[in-house]
């Protein structure tokens, strides 16, 4: 189910309790948290890129916005965006602008990388539901 | 829907679940749900409380910012907060919540700033405050169960907290409202009398809600576990204080 993502290390536990929480009522309900992740994760690096960008960089508006990507990252268990947000949250404190730089791209690719994979992990348990398999209800 | 004349109804107790409508019913019915207002500025932790909320079988209302919890809550006029007055004076009922859960770190008006002004008022201080936080900051944790948070969990938050937290709100809530209906005679015996010698009830003179070590409400062994939470202990109140 969601091995690969598990044995790379790009969710956690908390995924897990999120799939939990899907039932009948709410078969759809990883996917919807998972993409109003995706679109605040976009939003966020948006803003990112745009303050790093500027002649003087407003680091603690930079910080807010880790804070934020970090916040949701936990709650729905993507692990690896999560700890780049540790260090980009270093970054900023240390108003070390590279390394912030640094962070945001690890940041965008790690947002692409669980993209991707989630993805591949949502078709299959779709497929597998189709197939008259016994993942917890999928629409 | 007649059940304007309760009396007769009240013969045959286990029929009157279906017809009863009225909020006194001892049916299990919604009315038993605990409801629980979540603040939380982030969409995906809204979405995420509130599902883990639902599928514990409370009733939610989820709100982005503590100014819209406390309008719902009926604790804001529109020009100055009403710190006194019960709502139905205004005509307007505000919101009846069991229990708020609120995240600490918000734009505007933090968790700790909307804790403060629901235990500053008098109709709403009884309502247990829960707090949430990313960030496992002991001074923080302090500050807000000093201030008469009942917990303060780390997130992110799991599916064991919330039960948690409702089977111990549903188990004290029935303690609490009896207790709500004489708490305002208390008060006004322990203002003539001297603080210091308040009894071991635990609505002392600084209106803590029970908390899990005072209160005599059963409560889930496992609770006193959690690694992730402080439970508020009313013998730390003398000493904080």
């Amino acid at each position: 189910m969601g091995v690969f993502g598990f044995e790379k290390g790009f969710v956690d536990n908390q995924f897990t309790q999120l799939q939990k929480l899907r039932d009948e009522s709410s078969p759809g309900f990883v996917v919807e948290v998972v993409s109003l992740f995706f679109e605040d994760c976009e939003k966020l690096v948006n803003n990112m890129a745009k303050a790093l960008e500027q002649q003087i960089v407003d680091f603690k508006q930079v910080d807010s916005h880790v804070h934020q990507l970090k916040g949701s990252s936990s709650s729905i268990g993507a692990a690896r965006i999560h700890n780049v947000c540790i260090a980009f949250k270093t970054c900023c404190e240390d108003q070390n602008r590279d390394g912030c730089v640094r962070c945001l791209q690890q940041v965008n690719h790690e947002c692409i990388q669980l993209k991707n994979n989630l993805q591949t992990l949502f078709k299959l348990e779709q497929q597998i539901v189709a197939a008259g398999g016994s993942i917890p209800a999928m629409q | 829907m007649g059940s304007n004349s309760v009396v007769s109804n009240r013969r045959m107790p286990e029929k009157m679940n279906c017809f009863d409508l009225s909020p006194n019913s001892n049916s299990d019915s919604e009315a038993e749900e605990v409801h629980v207002l979540a603040v939380d500025d982030s969409l995906v932790d809204r979405k995420v409380i509130e599902r883990l909320l639902k599928i514990s079988s409370c009733k939610v209302t989820a709100v982005d910012s503590g100014w819209r919890a406390l309008k719902l809550l009926g604790l804001l006029d529109d020009e100055e907060e009403d710190k006194s007055s019960s709502s139905s004076s205004d005509g307007f009922e505000g919101l009846k919540v069991d229990l708020i859960i609120t995240d600490y770190w918000m734009p505007g008006m933090t968790g700790y700033e909307l804790l403060k002004k629901i235990k500053e008022s008098s109709s709403f201080r009884e309502i247990p405050v829960v707090i949430m936080s990313s960030e496992n900051v002991m001074t923080r944790i302090d500050r807000c169960l000093e201030e008469g948070a009942e917990e303060f969990i780390v997130k992110p938050v799991k599916l064991s907290d919330v039960t948690r937290l409702r089977d111990y709100y549903m188990a004290t809530r029935e303690i609490r409202s009896a207790e709500s209906g004489i708490n305002v005679n208390k008060r006004k015996l322990q203002e003539s009398f001297d603080v210091s010698t308040a009894s071991s009830s635990p609505s002392s003179s600084s209106a803590s809600p029970p908390s899990l070590f005072s209160s005599p409400a059963p409560c889930s062994p496992s609770s006193l576990d959690s690694p992730t939470r402080r439970p508020k202990m009313t013998s730390l109140d003398h000493i904080l204080i």
